[in-house]
């Protein structure tokens, strides 16, 4: 027996489906540490809406978040606190470290500041500037997207 | 209200202090000595008018390689008029130590506390000299002028939690038994 009307059903796999997934709900952490936190906050309300990318969700706690975004310059006494944020955080999560002084310590090169945040934490997604406009960031956001839907869900042995 | 006129009433109220007036222009400046510093502070507090009552501020200088290399300069305030004041230390570089004001003005706590972390100045009879701003496990004083500002080392990653487990699950109980009396009033 045939079918005269077509089912709507598309097929795909798993990988891509929990991947689309995955990347279109982009949870942050609120977590801001100087200037570029004004921005970030700037681009999750409603002139630059990262609502639109599926990240608009800033979570007050670490357990209930995907992504960090290191929104400024981390002092050394600051370091072990942000460690343990990011060991809060369930699996999979990610790291954006936003703006010259997390990326690199910017102008603050003494005793104080961690020169780099990819010392404490992986970091997936640099975004230059000082501090990055929203767009900026965004764009970051989205690159993270790219980055989260090549991932496999599988890792072949060997 | 300036200087000669403020150390005009104090020298009689703190017995062999020599006060020197200082050279800014912004608000009366006197210059004590470290060993009447507490004598002169209980005489600001109680024995003068309008009464110097709140310490504003205790920062530091460091004027290294000159000598005396420390300034520690206190902010005051009068309440009961507009008068504002300054007092400035000077401490040898070889023994930067002076008396504490916070049985004068419990306020020099915190302040003293912030001069000793980056200035490494003692200050006696604190009771609770401990760093405020830097790590606690930090070596040497920042804002000398001889401390290598650009210092590279590995940054510390791993703090141990300060609470105990045992203190962490007596915590948790607390806060679950505190919700549960809470619902069984909204019922």
């Amino acid at each position: 027996m045939a079918f005269d009307v077509e089912i709507p059903v598309l097929t795909t796999t798993v990988e891509k489906m929990v991947n689309w997934a995955r990347q279109g709900s982009i949870w942050p952490v609120t977590f801001g540490l100087a200037c570029c936190a004004i921005e970030m906050m700037s681009m999750s309300a409603s002139r630059y809406d990262i609502a639109r990318f599926g990240a608009e969700v800033f979570r007050g706690s670490p357990r209930q978040s995907d992504l960090m975004i290191v929104a400024g310059r981390l002092s050394r006494k600051m370091a072990p606190a942000l460690r343990r944020i990011y060991d809060q955080m369930p699996e999979p999560k990610w790291v954006i470290s936003m703006g010259a002084c997390a990326s690199s310590g910017g102008v603050f090169d003494n005793y104080a500041i961690v020169q780099g945040v990819d010392q404490i934490v992986p970091v997936d997604v640099f975004v230059p500037g000082c501090p990055p406009r929203p767009e900026s960031l965004i764009y970051g956001i989205m690159q993270l997207q790219k980055k989260i839907g090549q991932s496999k869900l599988v890792v072949k042995a060997g | 209200m300036d200087a000669r006129s403020i150390i005009a009433a104090l020298t009689p109220a703190v017995p062999g202090v020599e006060l020197q007036p200082g050279s800014a222009t912004d608000r009366p400046t006197v210059i004590v000595p470290r060993e009447h510093l507490l004598a002169t502070a209980r005489a600001l507090r109680e024995r003068v008018s309008p009464r110097f009552d709140v310490l504003v501020e205790v920062t530091g200088v460091d004027r290294w390689p000159a000598e005396p290399r420390f300034e520690i300069v206190y902010h005051l305030v009068a309440t009961g008029g507009p008068e504002k004041l300054r007092l400035k230390v000077l401490l040898a570089g070889d023994d930067p130590r002076v008396t504490s004001v916070q049985a004068v003005w419990p306020s020099a706590n915190w302040l003293e506390r912030e001069v000793w972390d980056l200035f490494g100045v003692v200050f006696e009879e604190h009771g609770d000299l401990r760093r405020i701003l830097m790590p606690e496990d930090w070596e040497g004083h920042p804002l000398r002028k001889d401390y290598p500002v650009q210092i590279s080392m590995k940054p510390k990653v791993y703090e141990p939690l300060q609470l105990t487990e045992r203190e962490f699950q007596a915590n948790i109980v607390a806060d679950r038994d505190a919700r549960g009396d809470q619902r069984r009033q909204e019922r």
